[in-house]
């Protein structure tokens, strides 16, 4: 029967390896997990209705959905230059800068939450500079976009670099031999090539920044309706001791991350795709 | 005129946007931290960290990371063998639930492990009966600490094993050496660098790990406040520059992460390349 379900190998140990994998997922993530829509299924229809579709609730869905969605497009112009910069172009410090984009991811986010907050506050490097052409930067969607934006970088120069260091120089030089200028080329070839990459990266981004916790709390300023993420909003309502109502807000945020993935999966496989035949 | 390249001006137009970018979202946040956490001297910055709070709470820190990074590193090997070395069928969907803890939010992956273990949980009851603590103590915080890092040694190596093939072990094991002895003696050194690789990786994040830990931590001084929940109430109580002290320690672990990942990848590279 196991030659049915795993392809013949001489090499021992299957049964032991992928025994304790499923045994050690079940027990750390999808048995958690599925808490989730055990407690949810505690709720009839109508109150998860009204738990998700309460105007709290709704204005914390949209302040994440949207700051996210900003800061995932900022990332996505300047992500591409980045990336574009660290693969074509020589430039003093160029590895430097290269090893620095991951820093967003292994900065711990309470460090990089509570930085951001001091420089963007009004007696802050670069607050006292917004203040003075009049923008508010701490404790507004303005801040909690910095800081996603801040996040999401490393996702989209990662995501885009690969494919510009693998993209052949032979297609760039047909067009320009085929008379092409160098917007032309970089317009109608090299976008097209490393689009569906850049989606990748910018909704892998996207899906993180919804739902980012410690680098926004600190610079959103947290009042209900105005600046208050979904995050923290179940954290609100587990302080409140509504576990029903925190659990329900975490399953409209985790299917809609899910629907994301699936999404930046199939711009992935597009990548691959589309790799495979140039 | 070079086919592939573009105008200069346009060079060092694009050069100076990726840098200005770079400076303002990468640099000045890094050079912020270390700026505040010594903007009242030495003194005041060792002080800070001498704190029996700071320092129960980097013990703390460390504790966590010392249980879970094993543990998933016992998890990344046995996964990445599985799947790796073997074509079965839902290899893919088991990669992709393996994935799953990455794009769950920090606060939902805290807040499955109070549905769970908490006063009104599944096992609340039961727990409370038999005066088991683990919300608001230490098991919590450290299953939560796994529950994040979960896949993050196997993903670093799970590609360095399958583009390595079965060759090598089909080969010592048609000469005659056990399971075991392939697996130790040609397996593991072969992956050495990925698993230390993984191993800073997946530490990194256990100990900066903040929105789970929040979560299931019940921020009690001295007991279950790690680093990173010391620096939240030492802000919030807006002593800052103690809050920058402590922060600091996280950056410089931010940046020690990033300077053996950068030496790792080479040592990688060059092993590929021979």
């Amino acid at each position: 029967m196991q030659t049915d379900f795993v392809k013949k190998s001489i090499l021992p140990g299957f049964t032991l390896s992928l025994g304790f994998t499923i045994f050690y997922l079940s027990l750390i993530v999808l048995i958690p997990l599925s808490m989730l829509f055990i407690k949810t299924s505690t709720l009839t229809f109508v109150q998860f209705w009204e738990v998700i579709t309460a105007p709290r609730t709704l204005a914390a869905y949209g302040l994440s959905f949207g700051t996210a969605f900003a800061a995932a497009c900022v990332n996505a112009v300047f992500g591409s230059i980045i990336a574009w910069v660290l693969v074509r172009y020589t430039f003093p410090g160029k590895r430097i800068v290269d090893a620095l984009v991951d820093f967003p991811l292994a900065l711990p986010t309470a460090v990089a939450g509570i930085t951001l907050t001091e420089l963007y506050a009004p007696t802050g490097w670069v607050g006292h500079f917004l203040q003075s052409v009049g923008i508010k930067g701490a404790f507004t969607p303005f801040g909690i976009t910095v800081a996603l934006t801040f996040i999401g970088l490393p996702f989209v120069v990662r995501t885009v670099q690969p494919v510009l260091e693998d993209l052949d120089p032979q297609i760039e030089e047909a067009a320009a031999s085929l008379g092409a200028d160098r917007w032309q080329t970089v317009r109608l070839i090299i976008l097209p090539v490393i689009f569906p990459a850049l989606l990748t990266g910018v909704t892998l981004a996207f899906a993180r920044a919804i739902g980012e916790y410690g680098s926004v709390i600190f610079i959103a300023g947290n009042m209900p309706m105005k600046t208050e993420i979904a995050p923290l909003l179940i954290m609100t309502k587990l302080e409140q001791y509504d576990y029903a109502g925190a659990t329900a807000i975490a399953i409209g945020m985790l299917l809609i991350s899910f629907a994301l993935l699936a999404t930046a999966n199939y711009f992935q496989w597009l990548t691959s795709k589309n790799l495979g035949k140039t | 005129m070079n086919s592939r390249t573009e105008p200069q001006l346009v060079r060092y137009l694009l050069i100076g946007i990726a840098l200005v970018f770079f400076g303002l979202f990468i640099v000045l946040p890094l050079s912020c931290v270390f700026f505040h956490a010594f903007s009242k001297g030495w003194l005041v910055y060792i002080k800070a960290l001498q704190n029996p709070d700071a320092v129960s709470a980097m013990r703390l820190t460390i504790i966590t990371a010392l249980v879970a990074v094993p543990l998933n590193l016992v998890f990344g090997v046995a996964a990445s063998w599985a799947i790796a070395k073997f074509d079965f069928k839902g290899r893919d969907l088991l990669l992709s639930l393996i994935d799953l803890p990455l794009s769950v939010s920090p606060v939902i992956a805290g807040l499955i492990f109070i549905l769970i273990f908490g006063a009104q949980g599944f096992l609340g009851p039961w727990l409370i009966a038999h005066n088991v603590r683990i919300v608001f103590a230490l098991p919590g915080i450290i299953l939560a600490t796994i529950f994040v890092t979960f896949p993050m040694v196997a993903r670093e190596l799970i590609p360095i094993m399958k583009s390595q093939g079965n060759e090598e072990e089909e080969a010592a094991l048609t000469l005659g050496a056990s399971g075991w002895k392939t697996f130790w003696m040609i397996s593991v050194p072969n992956i050495r660098w990925g698993i230390l690789y993984g191993i800073i990786l997946c530490n990194a994040r256990a100990m900066g790990e903040f929105g789970a830990v929040s979560v299931v931590s019940g921020h009690i001084r001295g007991l279950t406040n790690t680093l990173p929940l010391h620096i939240e109430i030492l802000y919030n109580e807006y002593q800052s520059t103690a809050a920058f002290a402590a922060a600091s320690i996280l950056a410089l672990l931010a940046i020690v992460t990033l300077i053996a990942k950068t030496v790792i990848e080479a040592l990688i590279r060059r092993g590929r390349a021979s």
